[in-house]
């Protein structure tokens, strides 16, 4: 299973369940729908959001230029290894 | 929403339009528009509650002068009956008149005492200069008033012919010296001053302020010196005090002038304290009267709106009221019939058919308030047509947040507007003339939710203050050897992006773990100095997909709308051309953004294709094969193409053409059946003249509301109030034909140039996001990079510019300019797909709306 998947997964199903299985759940009353447009709402914005940025990133066209400097910096305080 | 008409007994409407007012969901018509406002009936009325208010008024005045406390009702006081009005003039008549008696007595005292002071000190004073005198024997003084020679303690020194007046006075400390001069002056040097300083302030009789004064004496010859001297003094507004020059008389005056003082002391006090009584009591009932007064005008004014039917004896009144809410009416109008001794017959309520266009009502809770304001400072829903509200409820914070797009400052934003929230009673009716405040504290939800979305769009652009975070690690690592790293002719160097060996030798460094950073934006951007170009590309995606679904979601609403109102021809040549349009094309566009995003990486990233160019050669039905980004790069992307551009082309002759076509097939049909619609049409013109005429009401029974389905609803959705006389047949074409190009020509090239306008949802946080930079860079950064005990220092007293500019700059500034952009998004682009707006609100007879106005502060 490649790891893109999981942060995939994992971020659709909650997302999903604000979305889509919470809306049920909220009791009878007179804001039931209002409650419910926006969690639909708010799960549909925030979890398209977090997918562009996401997918933007799986495969980038180019790398991050960085100075010599900060490169070494970045070598030594995060080592070379995954 | 219906239109009722109330008959009310002469006896019991009065209680009834105060039941009415308690409960606050109808809103009545005024049914005598052309009558000038002194011709109406309740006028007296009015104008003795404008008399009472004005005394309420001038009471509120004098108690807050004298700064005591006004106490608020807890509860909410009724209207009071029209006998209790009487009642209630005969009170404030009585208060007003008591109190300006008790000022005027106060008033006079207050005048007597200060001169009874200045008196005191003036003998005071001048048994001083006796006394002097006495040591020096000047002669033999006269005083004013008499001609007797005094004797000095018992010595009669009379030198020949110098017989010398006085006249002793007080005048103000500034003028002494100018006094002096001009007697000299004036005198020509034959008069003699003596003076001393009165050291307490002592309030001047006239003005009432505390002055610095000074005794003075004039000691002059003759009667032509006395006269100048009395004019010089009255010019200069000394103040002149008789002074006898016995000494017993002196001290007997002395002392009559102490007691008078004290017993005036007293009474003032006690006039004082009278006032005091006076005003306490009022204070503790002021609120509640000013409420009751309030509700008796709001009372007459609306009973000056209703019908005096002479021939029936009792009033009409016509309203528009929620259909659900006609039984809580009908409550509380026998309740008030009741209350105001239950009339045989009790208030009527009859609903009316009419063409009128109602007002618009949504039922809000002061969580959507707020944002159905936003919505409606563009245009009151038409009536029945669908609220936006619910949505930009959501969507509004979102996009301000996407522009904004920091969670530092909205953590901040967040605290300020949930600091507003949990003090909202409190904080209710502090600084209510405050209008920025009002407006920020009106707000307060509105900005909750802006201020929790932009600390999640911060997190997913990985900015805190200009920070990134590294919670998950960077999914980004240099693998780069000393032997580049350490050269000194390369400044920069760059990641290889590619998460596996393309080249297959061994020089290859995977760089790029392949599995993109879990939330948000890699924190290894934020150090790199093609940020930048990075974030473009992805700010840019972002803002095209998210105008591009949230247009289509209007146009769907439009659909909603549609099927409402039951247009079903709108459906077809409306809806149809335009959500197939938009798909072709721009949802199209959207599958690009997806495809290219999964199917391109760093190893043929020149080829990738430029997305722009190829929907501009999409549109232009050219293909080039130079340069590389403006191929094709799927197989049989030519075909498709063309098919959704020809799709797309045939979506605009038929929303031009459609519904004008339509139109004129419906004219004709009905030219078919005129004389069958002429007769009916009579039919209804009767009775809409009856029902205002009220000949038949009684007779109706139950009245339907207004059916909107099988009419034309064009001629409901007219802004004109007034009644109509008929619902028209034919629509002028060229007008059909004009306005459905207008339409046509709108959506289309809206379309496209609303998708462009959605980019500013890039560029505004592009500038939040490089303001914030500069200010971390050029102010904070200079404290946090010294080092030492100077570093410390130096960093406590750069934070207050950087937190100043943070708020001024970056929370208000940037905050409003997002605010308002993203405004301009909902009410242009999102609305235009689908809102009318041209309804007018529904203001209901509410006592509680009436007594939530602003008081103007006197």
């Amino acid at each position: 299973m490649e790891k893109f998947a999981i942060a995939l997964i994992f971020f659709t199903v909650f997302w999903g369940l604000i979305g889509v299985v919470l809306p049920f759940l909220i009791p009878k009353g007179p804001n039931r729908r209002l409650i419910q447009t926006m969690l639909i709402l708010t799960s549909a914005c925030c979890w398209l959001f977090w997918l562009c940025f996401y997918l933007h990133q799986w495969n980038p066209l180019f790398g991050p230029l960085l100075t010599t400097t900060d490169a070494r910096i970045l070598r030594e305080l995060w080592s070379t290894d995954f | 929403m219906t239109l009722c008409q109330l008959f009310l007994q002469p006896d019991a409407a009065y209680a009834c339009i105060s039941e009415l007012g308690e409960l606050g969901i109808v809103q009545f018509r005024d049914l005598n528009p052309n009558v000038n406002s002194f011709q109406r009936k309740f006028v007296n009325e009015v104008r003795r509650c404008e008399e009472m208010e004005r005394k309420l008024r001038f009471l509120e005045t004098e108690i807050k002068k004298d700064e005591l406390p006004i106490y608020d009702p807890e509860d909410n006081p009724d209207a009071p009956k029209p006998r209790e009005m009487i009642d209630l003039e005969a009170t404030f008549e009585k208060l007003d008149h008591e109190l300006k008696e008790i000022n005027t007595n106060a008033d006079a005292l207050l005048r007597n005492f200060n001169e009874l002071t200045e008196l005191k000190h003036n003998l005071q004073m001048t048994q001083g200069f006796f006394d002097e005198a006495q040591a020096h024997p000047v002669g033999v003084l006269e005083d004013m008033a008499g001609e007797r020679e005094i004797e000095l303690g018992g010595q009669t020194t009379a030198t020949a012919g110098m017989k010398l007046g006085f006249i002793t006075g007080v005048i103000p400390r500034e003028r002494m010296v100018t006094f002096e001069r001009m007697l000299w002056r004036v005198c020509r040097g034959n008069v003699f001053v003596k003076q001393a300083d009165i050291p307490d302030l002592i309030e001047d009789p006239l003005t009432g302020e505390k002055v610095h004064k000074t005794v003075f004496v004039v000691f002059f010859q003759g009667e032509q010196l006395k006269n100048r001297v009395q004019k010089i003094c009255e010019g200069f507004r000394a103040n002149i005090y008789p002074c006898p020059e016995n000494p017993h008389e002196r001290r007997e005056l002395a002392m009559g002038v102490m007691t008078r003082l004290d017993d005036l002391t007293v009474v003032l006090s006690q006039t004082q304290d009278h006032r005091q009584r006076v005003l306490a009591a009022t204070s503790r009932n002021l609120r509640t009267w000013q409420i009751k007064v309030k509700k008796i005008k709001a009372i007459y004014h609306t009973m000056n709106m209703f019908n005096n039917d002479v021939a029936r004896k009792c009033f009409i009144a016509e309203c528009w009221a929620p259909v659900s809410e006609l039984d809580r009416i009908q409550l509380a109008l026998r309740k008030g019939s009741e209350a105001s001794g239950g009339g045989t017959v009790s208030s009527v309520l009859n609903r009316m058919i009419t063409r009128e266009q109602p007002p618009t009502h949504h039922k809000l809770n002061k969580f959507t308030q707020g944002f159905q304001n936003l919505v409606d400072a563009y245009g009151v829903a038409t009536y029945r047509e669908i609220n936006p509200m619910p949505f930009v409820l959501i969507t509004f914070p979102f996009l301000f947040a996407v522009m904004f797009g920091d969670a530092g400052h909205g953590l901040i934003v967040s605290v300020f507007a949930l600091w507003m929230v949990i003090k909202e009673r409190s904080l209710k009716d502090k600084w209510r003339t405050q209008e920025v405040w009002t407006i920020f504290f009106g707000g307060r939800y509105i900005i909750l939710l802006m201020g929790l979305f932009s600390i999640y769009t911060g997190l997913i652009y990985n900015d805190v203050f200009s920070k990134s975070l590294n919670i998950f690690g960077s999914s980004w690592r240099v693998k780069f050897g000393d032997e580049i790293l350490n050269r000194r002719d390369i400044d920069t160097v760059q990641l290889e992006p590619t998460p596996y060996n393309y080249s297959g030798t061994r020089e290859y460094q995977q760089m790029y773990s392949g599995t993109p950073y879990p939330f948000g934006l890699d924190p290894i951007w934020q150090v790199s100095e093609n940020k930048i170009t990075f974030t473009n590309s992805v700010k840019m995606k972002f803002a095209i997909i998210i105008g591009i679904i949230q247009m289509g979601f209007g146009v769907f609403l439009s659909l909603w709308n549609h099927l409402h109102f039951n247009h079903r021809y709108a459906i077809y040549l409306e809806f149809l051309p335009q959500i197939i349009f938009l798909a072709c094309i721009f949802f199209y566009l959207i599958i690009l953004i997806f495809y290219k995003w999964t199917h391109f990486d760093g190893l043929v990233s020149t080829q990738a294709p430029s997305l722009l160019i190829q929907l501009i050669n999409m549109i232009l039905l050219s293909y080039p094969t130079e340069p590389e980004s403006s191929r094709t790069f799927y197989s049989g992307q030519r075909g498709v193409q063309t098919a959704l551009i020809i799709f797309a082309v045939i979506c605009i002759p038929w929303m031009l053409l459609g519904k004008p076509i339509y139109r004129i097939i419906m004219n004709k049909r009905r030219a078919n059946y005129s004389t069958v619609t002429n007769h009916t049409e009579n039919a209804e013109h009767e009775i809409d003249e009856q029902t205002h005429e009220n000949e038949s009401t009684k007779k109706r029974g139950v009245v339907l509301d207004v059916d909107l389905r099988d009419t034309d609803t064009d001629d409901i959705l007219d802004d004109d109030h007034l009644h109509q006389q008929h619902h028209q047949t034919e629509v002028e074409m060229s007008e059909v034909w004009v306005e459905q190009g207008i339409h046509t020509i709108e959506y289309f090239l809206g379309c496209i140039s609303h998708t462009a306008s959605y980019l500013r949802l890039w560029a505004l946080s592009l500038a939040h996001a490089q303001l914030s930079e500069v200010l971390w860079q050029m102010v904070l950064h200079i404290g946090l990079s010294t080092n030492g005990y100077a570093g410390s220092i130096l960093t406590f007293l750069v934070f207050m510019p950087w937190s100043c500019l943070t708020v001024f700059i970056l929370l208000l500034m940037e905050g409003l300019s997002a605010f308002l952009h993203a405004l301009r998004l909902h009410w242009v682009e999102f609305q235009s797909k689908f809102y009318k707006g041209e309804g007018y609100p529904f203001i209901p007879f509410s006592f509680r709306l009436l007594l939530d106005e602003v008081p103007i502060e006197g």
